[in-house]
């Protein structure tokens, strides 16, 4: 905010950053020692970098099963929230009506609804269905997903002028070809938000896979992790290395992605 | 224009609507009704009234577990707030790591609560009595194992965890505060702490509603944390509700009741939110 340079706020922001840190530089020293050297101490570096510890953990975790387990669940559940909310957001924009008012607030007032609270009867529902599976779960997080993203792409929509609508329809294209052609490239921006905020809401998602697909050879990272952690408590450089191992994904995507993240979360949380 | 009796209108919304309907409204519904009786997950067997939520209201286990939640939400807000302002106003203050340390405070929001709840446990138990150890603090020893600690330690846990997502919102807020203003301030002689006070501060007052009620929704529906850092104990004085609820239903197998207490979580939570859209209203309207 001033204009001159404050080099004693520069030391405080390193020190918290270091603070901020701290977990994970504990969690990877740690997933390299042995047993005996996490009881004689945590904080120093390991003896010697050995990758027994993570060869084990990534087996027992099962991790490429268990990655792509998780991978296809988010991939899947993500493009179909893309697809459907951005879809229904263009028509609830497009109709003006009385119809349109309240189909739209009852995805608003549908956000107010904890988990909890449905949770007990959406399971005992499903199960009697059979669709306590992969097609269940990816169906259920479009009911609850879609919410936030036909409120994010509504507020992006009601901006894109209906002209463009016209031309398009004069020019002989019905409303899908319209809405896919015309109307959704100019969405690019938005359907990022989107994608991230679902991406690692599903990602990170710990209870709904637990009462849906909680099978063995389906469970996603969260779900293993917490069988794993279960396992290995008293064994915490097999733990600690399990953990390392899931959160490397994640910090790979964040790399990469960085700017876009942070972007769309602060986007999803002001609005 | 769309007409609402265009095929194409009913189309585009059929799958989110048929989703919402089959996923929110109908087991919101169901679950209502089921509250009622004495539902045990296949049947029903009768309507019994009020009596689940009579029930409820003398349910130590619940009532101590909602208490826990207030308690926790109270504290976590305050340090979340505290620390999101105050990391903001560091990075976004004229200093050379601003845009490393941004990367760094925002980084545990990628990774799930109960990964995060883990890793902490292992800093709480482990780091800590070895610290307390080598410097003689025995206050560091024991942690999770009482109430105390496992309160103290889900606090450290969700502000280490939320106050990067905050500072995320702040900042949003602060870049738009206009510098010629902050300027004029410094030239008229006002001092950082009036600058911030007078000029900065009611200019991102939003910010502030934004976060506590955002921070307020995380902390009073926690669920992963709770479960991964302290699984509710020691004897489940560490509970909070979301973590009742679900032992309630899947742990003690009473469905109707552990509806009733969803019911109830349900209207709490649609209350706080409510109050927060009042708030923002009002506030759009004096402006």
């Amino acid at each position: 905010m001033g204009r001159k340079y404050k080099w004693p706020l520069e030391i405080i922001g390193v020190v918290l950053g270091l603070i901020w840190l701290s977990p994970f530089y504990l969690m990877i020293v740690n997933s390299f020692k042995s047993k005996k050297e996490i009881f004689a101490d945590t904080l120093k570096l390991p003896e010697a970098f050995n990758f027994d510890n993570y060869i084990e953990a990534f087996n027992e975790l099962d991790f490429l099963k268990t990655f792509l387990n998780s991978v296809i669940i988010t991939v899947v559940s993500v493009v179909v929230i893309i697809v459907f909310s951005s879809m229904a957001a263009y028509a609830l924009s497009r109709n003006k009506s009385k119809m349109s008012t309240i189909v739209f607030f009852m995805f608003v007032a549908a956000m107010l609804i904890p988990f909890q609270s449905v949770m007990i009867p959406l399971v005992t529902i499903f199960g009697k269905v059979e669709l306590l599976n992969r097609v269940g779960i990816i169906f259920m997080y479009l009911g609850f997903g879609a919410s936030l993203s036909i409120f994010l792409y509504h507020g992006t929509l009601s901006g894109i002028p209906k002209s463009l609508d016209e031309a398009a329809t004069i020019d002989g294209a019905n409303r899908f070809q319209i809405f896919w052609y015309v109307i959704f490239p100019m969405l690019k921006p938005i359907t990022v938000t989107v994608a991230i905020l679902n991406t690692i809401w599903i990602w990170n998602d710990y209870l709904l896979p637990s009462l849906v697909i909680n099978q063995e050879g389906m469970e996603t990272i969260p779900l293993k992790m917490f069988f794993f952690f279960g396992e290995y408590t008293k064994q915490w450089h097999l733990a600690l290395a399990g953990l390392t191992i899931a959160i490397i994904p994640v910090i790979i995507a964040y790399f990469f992605a960085q700017r876009e993240i942070i972007k769309g979360i602060s986007e999803g949380a002001v609005k | 224009m769309m007409r609402t009796r265009d095929l194409s209108y009913w189309l585009f919304l059929a799958p989110v609507l048929l989703a919402l309907s089959m996923v929110v409204i109908i087991p919101l519904v169901f679950g209502i009704y089921y509250s009622f009786t004495n539902w045990n997950g296949i049947e029903v067997g009768g309507f019994i009234g009020f009596e689940n939520y009579l029930n409820v209201f003398k349910d130590k286990e619940f009532l101590d577990s909602l208490w826990f939640t207030v308690k926790f939400s109270v504290v976590s807000i305050i340090f979340i707030n505290f620390f999101g302002l105050a990391l903001a106003l560091i990075v976004t203050s004229k200093i050379k790591t601003s845009k490393f340390l941004r990367t760094i405070f925002f980084m545990p929001n990628l990774i799930g609560g109960l990964i995060l709840g883990f890793i902490w446990q292992f800093i709480f138990i482990k780091v800590f009595a070895g610290v307390g150890n080598l410097f003689g603090i025995e206050s560091l020893d024991g942690w999770l194992s009482t109430t105390q600690t496992g309160f103290w330690g889900l606090v450290i846990l969700m502000s280490w965890q939320m106050a990067g997502y905050i500072m995320v919102i702040y900042i949003a807020y602060l870049e738009g505060v206009p510098t010629e203003l902050i300027e004029a301030a410094e030239i008229d002689g006002a001092s950082p702490f009036q600058r911030l006070r007078y000029i900065v501060f009611p200019l991102v007052a939003p910010a502030f509603t934004v976060s506590m009620f955002l921070t307020l929704s995380n902390t009073f529906k926690l669920y992963d944390q709770n479960l991964s850092l302290t699984a509710g104990g020691p004897f489940n004085s560490t509970q909070m509700v979301a973590m009742e609820i679900f032992k309630t239903a899947f742990g003690e197998s009473e469905m109707a009741y552990a509806q009733a207490k969803g019911v109830i979580f349900f209207i709490i939570v649609a209350a706080i939110s409510l109050t927060q859209v009042y708030i923002n209203k009002k506030r759009e309207v004096e402006m």
